[in-house]
């Protein structure tokens, strides 16, 4: 047994890697787990600030789980809620100082949503469930695969929006370019309005689904 | 006066907490199974952000606004605290929320029954931290606007979570597809509430 143990695992073993593939697919925070949906759907009107949205959470999703798994041992039990709060609100304020100085107008568009990492039930969710009771790399990577698996349903409801809703990809206007305004198409306006992120991520749900019926709960 | 019920009432219906900005969506999803529960829930809420966003409002008025801290004296008249915002709301809230359940838990063993449950979840919930970051972004004037628009943004909550909760309980006897059971149709119908809300976009306040 002791052996085992000291035969020290490499840092990419199929049970690391696992980590990270799981969160995209079979236990991806947003569609399975459904955790973190207020931002998911408030930031996705466009592609650019879903990407700087997902970009932020990895990073305080990765940063949080390793800090909160090097201090696991000498958090007391009863206050570990408060710690938890303050490694994240901590970090939270950096992303904020960061993207207020490098990209302004993004950081103007998710308004309070960046403040609202914060309370974004996927941090706590991680650090509760995961790097409370694991070392730091695996930590780090499943931070890291919680926030991609976070971030592609985010690009996914965004690319939609986007495209539906002002017929642009990243800004760059496909449907012009291939002349669909001039047979009669027009942008689908509804598709920029709240509900309609709503409406898409419901759908993705249902296609994830119906492709995996294990998932099927209840 | 009108001003404060202007903010009032545009907090409920249209800046409604779920449906144009799906702030708590987390438990609201996860909370709405049953009628009862969610309102216990909704009440919560409506009392915490009652109380929070005020206290943030005057933390951020006298303490971390450029230039707040000025009744100290003249030194400190350009100090900007405002990026300590965040930690300073949260811990306001956490405070709040443990504050606030130790008191209805002494006076008011009732209410703490219902409520009791609820309230530490409340802590993380996105609504109470959204409602003061809100308040911080929009500038209300004075505490009392501060109060109305937390007041009018948990009744709002509350609105929507008792809705979700009852098209969810008649949802039991219809057939959904398998695949879209449990939290895909939940999604869907909260869209269609949705639009159905932004109906009242069209009202001048």
């Amino acid at each position: 047994m002791s052996e085992q143990v000291k035969q020290k695992e490499s840092l990419f073993s199929p049970k690391n890697r696992k980590l990270i593939t799981n969160a995209l697919g079979k236990e991806n925070p947003i569609t399975v787990q459904v955790l973190g949906i207020c931002s998911a759907l408030a930031v996705t009107a466009k592609i650019e600030p879903a990407i700087v949205m997902a970009i932020s959470v990895t990073f305080v999703l990765a940063a949080g789980n390793v800090l909160i798994s090097l201090l696991r041992n000498t958090i007391p039990q009863r206050i570990r809620i408060i710690v938890q709060l303050v490694v994240i609100a901590a970090l939270v304020i950096l992303v904020d100082q960061v993207l207020k100085a490098y990209v302004y107008d993004v950081s103007k568009q998710l308004s309070v949503f960046v403040g609202l990492i914060i309370t974004n039930c996927i941090i706590m969710g991680r650090f509760e469930a995961f790097s409370m009771a694991n070392k730091p790399w695996p930590s780090f990577l499943d931070g890291i695969g919680n926030g991609l698996g976070y971030g592609l349903i985010l690009v996914i409801v965004a690319f939609f929006r986007e495209l539906l809703g002002s017929g642009s990809i990243l800004g760059w206007k496909v449907f012009e370019a291939i002349g669909l305004y001039d047979i009669g198409y027009k942008n689908n306006g509804l598709m920029i309005l709240p509900p309609m992120a709503l409406i898409t991520v419901g759908i993705i749900i249902w296609v994830q689904r119906s492709r995996n019926p294990e998932l099927i709960k209840d | 006066m009108q001003d404060l019920l202007n903010i009032f009432v545009k907090s409920i219906f249209i800046d409604n907490m779920v449906f144009a900005y799906f702030l708590g969506m987390c438990s609201y999803i996860a909370v709405s199974k049953t009628v009862k529960t969610s309102v216990g829930l909704g009440i919560a809420v409506v009392f915490v952000l009652g109380i929070t966003v005020p206290v943030d409002y005057l933390m951020n008025e006298y303490l971390l606004k450029a230039g707040a801290l000025s009744w100290l004296g003249s030194d400190f008249a350009d100090v900007d605290l405002s990026f300590l915002s965040f930690i300073m709301f949260i811990a306001v809230i956490a405070s709040m929320v443990q504050l606030v359940e130790m008191i209805v838990e002494k006076f008011s063993p009732a209410l703490y029954s219902s409520l009791g449950i609820f309230l530490p979840l409340i802590a993380v919930n996105c609504a109470i931290l959204g409602g003061s970051l809100f308040m911080q972004e929009r500038e209300y004037q004075s505490v009392a606007e501060a109060t109305s628009f937390a007041l009018g943004s948990g009744i709002g909550w509350f609105l929507a979570i008792v809705g979700i909760a009852a098209i969810r309980e008649k949802l039991t006897y219809s057939n959904v597809p398998p695949a879209l059971k449990g939290i895909g149709i939940t999604f869907i119908i909260t869209g269609l509430m949705g639009i159905a809300f932004m109906s009242f976009l069209g009202i001048k306040l």
